[in-house]
């Protein structure tokens, strides 16, 4: 059975709960507003369950109602993980086997955007939900730039350090500049190194679709949630050889 | 502030301690205020000009303080100050040396026009050999633009008389950050009559980072609105307007903080701005600006915002954005207690000081709320007199709003058991969304709800002698002390530690950093007639 519809309390039941304001003082027109609205998003029948005004002109409502909509999961299009999850010692030992010298990975978040709380939950040696970020892996050599780092710093820093692979992590989205930048990154990248010799080019964020890396020319983006540990064994199976030992 | 002595005594903590740890802050801080009265700042410098009556910009948006103090720096650098090269140049244009015979009007106009002769070559500057006139000069320009500033502190003291201040601490703070003035001011008085004590306007994202504060009105920002005079000016007079309609004065924040905290400063003291984010180590963790260039400008800001009978609020909450909130919990004490030194020695009073601290510990921790009540009761403790900024959760909001609700909630709670002055509201939506006309009404609502139901709960709260928060507290200090005997011991001090990364996980040396090249070392002859008053004053 891959076709399937929300769950409230009953298999099938296409419960779903809503919320959303309009700029309308609370009276029963606005009610019928609020309902009408629901119906066109296809919740039928609607349940208004809570209007409250705010200030002069605007109602808050919450709306529970069934949908009628369901969605095929055999139709369902994402980006599924194509590399083995490895544990740290996992990590370490491959590079030191296969690529016989530490990875370098530069990172940092670019253009004006100032949080570096993604990049430094991946690098730091803090990591997130309990791991460790990859500053804690032997055998790969972190330089992490940190904030408001500019596109020409980022390529500079990537030569210098001969970055295998370039993470950059953008979390403001105010009028998309996170693909904005994204898209300068990359285009600066194909630009200053030859092809074969350019980084690994990963970018993650909380706002990014990750089904877009080849639009925004780039080898793979993470979204919200990503761990320290799955961005290594992405790292590792991109750009470790796999199969007999290679000269590096 | 509510009532300072109904929480005192709550934690037990040795007053032997307490002094110590204030002993050591001031031997931590000692040299780093030695570094700023050795220094000035292209900011400082341009903060003394807009003192002295230097407004408005070139057509390219360059303030002409800006290019003053360009011109000024090419000709003779900046070790000397601007004062004297600029006003040696000015009573060569108004042709007397002596001030008193310059007509006050046709002078502000010369100086004005000198910044646009400046920026266009046409000026030479100099330093003379004998200076005397020419301070004189300089010092009643700037005076001049003290007493306007003293101006608006009588008359914020007038409205608050007037209109009154709300009816209980904590105080709440909103936050309004649409990028265009125009629509926030409606936000932001919409904002106070639904129960909004303080707004504060978000500045556009990297403006820190400017090396100029742009001019006029805005309407285009990232994630925030621009600071600029003007669009100070207007906000202040529209929760004026709505002070005197919710009978209570609505205070109005922005931030003296990044490359241009003394400019800021200056702005906010000449538009009635209430309150100030004001802390260097802000600009050093997070912004990667040159610590020294920073601390130099911090005093000077902080010294205009005693005159101007600003609160300030520090930024310790960001630490624990990036640091982890119960190992890391004695460095935001170290913080507060170098933030407490520096901002003494720079002439603020207890009642200025809005130290800042934060919700931040993991929910999963066990005991999160009863470690985050030990934090909260200790900050308050420990600077009994200061209003204390509190900072609501941002690190563990993951965009599960109802969970989200729920941690504010807790938040809310944890600030008025612990009797915190300054409430910054947190919004649900945190991490998902800059808040919605609907996220703030809920958070609103979260606050009223809980300090309805329980703001006077400090009154029966006190934590069990020898129990666990009381345990945790004296942990917490006697880490801070460490950390401080630490930082003391080693040959670089503080600057040694903020390199180190001893302060929210990031490494800043102090040779390096933005804004490093607009520092210079004050030469002997180094003149600032703004300092000089304000140190008299």
């Amino acid at each position: 059975m891959s076709v399937v519809r929300p769950y409230g309390d009953t298999t099938g039941d296409g419960m779903v709960q809503l919320s959303f304001t309009l700029p309308v003082p609370h009276d029963k027109r606005a009610e019928g507003a609020a309902l009408q609205l629901a119906a066109k998003m296809g919740m039928d029948p609607a349940m208004l369950v809570h209007a409250r005004q705010m200030g002069d002109g605007y109602t808050f409502f919450v709306v529970y109602g069934r949908v009628n909509h369901v969605v095929d999961l055999a139709k369902v299009n994402v980006v599924e993980r194509d590399f083995p999850l490895l544990t740290a010692k996992d990590v370490n030992t491959v590079v030191k086997r296969r690529l016989r010298r530490k990875l370098s990975v530069v990172g940092a978040c670019i253009g004006t955007d100032a949080h570096t709380v993604g990049i430094d939950a991946i690098l730091n040696v803090k990591g997130i939900a309990g791991e460790k970020g990859l500053e804690y892996y032997r055998e790969l050599k972190v330089t992490n730039l940190g904030a408001q780092v500019t596109v020409p710093e980022l390529v500079e820093a990537a030569r210098v350090e001969k970055a295998d692979a370039v993470l950059v992590s953008q979390v403001v989205t105010q009028r998309d500049a996170h693909l904005t930048n994204t898209r300068e990154m990359s285009a600066a990248f194909r630009e200053a190194f030859p092809v074969g010799r350019r980084p690994l080019l990963v970018v993650g964020g909380p706002r990014f679709d990750e089904t877009m890396a080849g639009e925004l020319g780039v080898d793979r983006i993470f979204g919200r949630g990503t761990t320290p540990r799955e961005v290594a064994s992405y790292l590792v199976s991109a750009l470790v050889p796999a199969g007999p030992r290679r000269e590096g | 502030m509510s009532e300072p002595s109904g929480t005192a005594g709550k934690l037990d903590l040795d007053p032997g301690l307490v002094r110590r740890a204030r002993e050591l802050a001031a031997v931590a801080g000692r040299p780093v205020v030695e570094l700023a009265r050795a220094h000035t700042t292209v900011s400082v410098e341009r903060a003394v000009l807009r003192l002295a009556g230097v407004s408005g910009a070139d057509p390219d948006g360059i303030p002409w303080v800006n290019r003053l103090v360009d011109a000024v720096a090419a000709d003779v650098g900046l070790s000397h100050g601007v004062a004297v090269p600029v006003f040696d140049a000015l009573a060569r244009e108004m042709g007397s040396p002596a001030a008193s015979a310059w007509p006050a009007r046709d002078s502000l106009d010369a100086l004005n026009l000198l910044a646009q002769k400046a920026a266009a070559g046409s000026v030479r500057f100099a330093v003379p050999q004998r200076p005397r006139a020419v301070r004189a000069a300089a010092r009643k320009h700037v005076r001049a633009g003290l007493r306007r500033i003293d101006r608006r502190r009588a008359e914020r003291e007038r409205l608050v008389r007037r209109h009154g201040d709300p009816a209980r601490r904590p105080w709440i703070y909103l936050i309004v950050a649409t990028g265009d003035i125009y629509e926030d001011i409606p936000q932001a008085q919409a904002a106070a009559r639904a129960g909004a004590d303080a707004i504060a306007v978000i500045r556009s994202t990297g403006q820190s980072l400017l090396d100029y504060v742009p001019e006029g009105a805005t309407r285009e920002g990232f994630a925030g609105t621009y600071a600029t005079q003007e669009n100070f000016r207007l906000m202040r007079a529209a929760l004026d307007e709505t002070s005197a309609q919710v009978g209570r004065y609505v205070r109005l924040t922005n931030y003296a903080s990044g490359l241009c905290m003394p400019e800021m400063a200056v702005l906010a003291g000449l538009e009635r701005l209430d309150m100030m984010l004001n802390d260097s180590m802000y600009g050093i963790l997070f912004r990667d600006i040159n610590p020294v260039r920073t601390f130099v400008d911090q005093r000077f800001s902080r010294q205009v915002h005693a005159r101007a009978g600003i609160i300030i609020n520090t930024g310790e909450d960001n630490y624990l954005t990036t640091a982890d909130a119960v190992d890391e919990a004695h460095t935001v004490t170290v913080s507060q207690l170098l933030n407490e030194f520096f901002a003494h020695e720079a002439g603020l009073a207890d009642w200025q000081l809005g130290l800042g601290h934060a919700f931040e510990i993991n929910p999963d921790v066990p005991e999160s709320f009863r470690l985050e009540l030990a934090h909260a009761l200790l900050a308050r403790e420990l600077f009994p007199d200061a209003p204390l900024k509190w900072m609501p959760p941002t690190r563990h909001m993951t965009g599960d709003v109802f969970r989200g609700n729920l941690l504010d909630g807790f938040f809310n709670l944890a600030g008025a058991l612990t009797g915190q002055g300054i409430l910054l509201v947190g919004m649900m939506t945190e991490a998902v969304v800059t808040p919605w006309l609907s996220d703030r009404d809920i958070a609103l609502q979260n606050v009223r709800y809980v300090l309805g139901a329980a703001g006077n709960l400090c009154e029966d709260f006190a934590p069990a002698p020898g129990g666990f928060i009381q345990r945790r507290a004296h942990q917490v200090l006697a880490d801070a002390i460490a950390l401080l005997e630490r930082i003391d011991a080693s040959p670089g001090g503080l600057l040694a530690a903020i390199a180190d990364g001893t302060f929210g996980i990031m490494k800043r040396p102090a040779d390096r950093g933005k804004g490093l090249d607009g520092v210079y070392p004050h030469a002997p002859d180094y003149y600032n007639p703004a300092t000089e008053l304000l140190e008299t004053a």
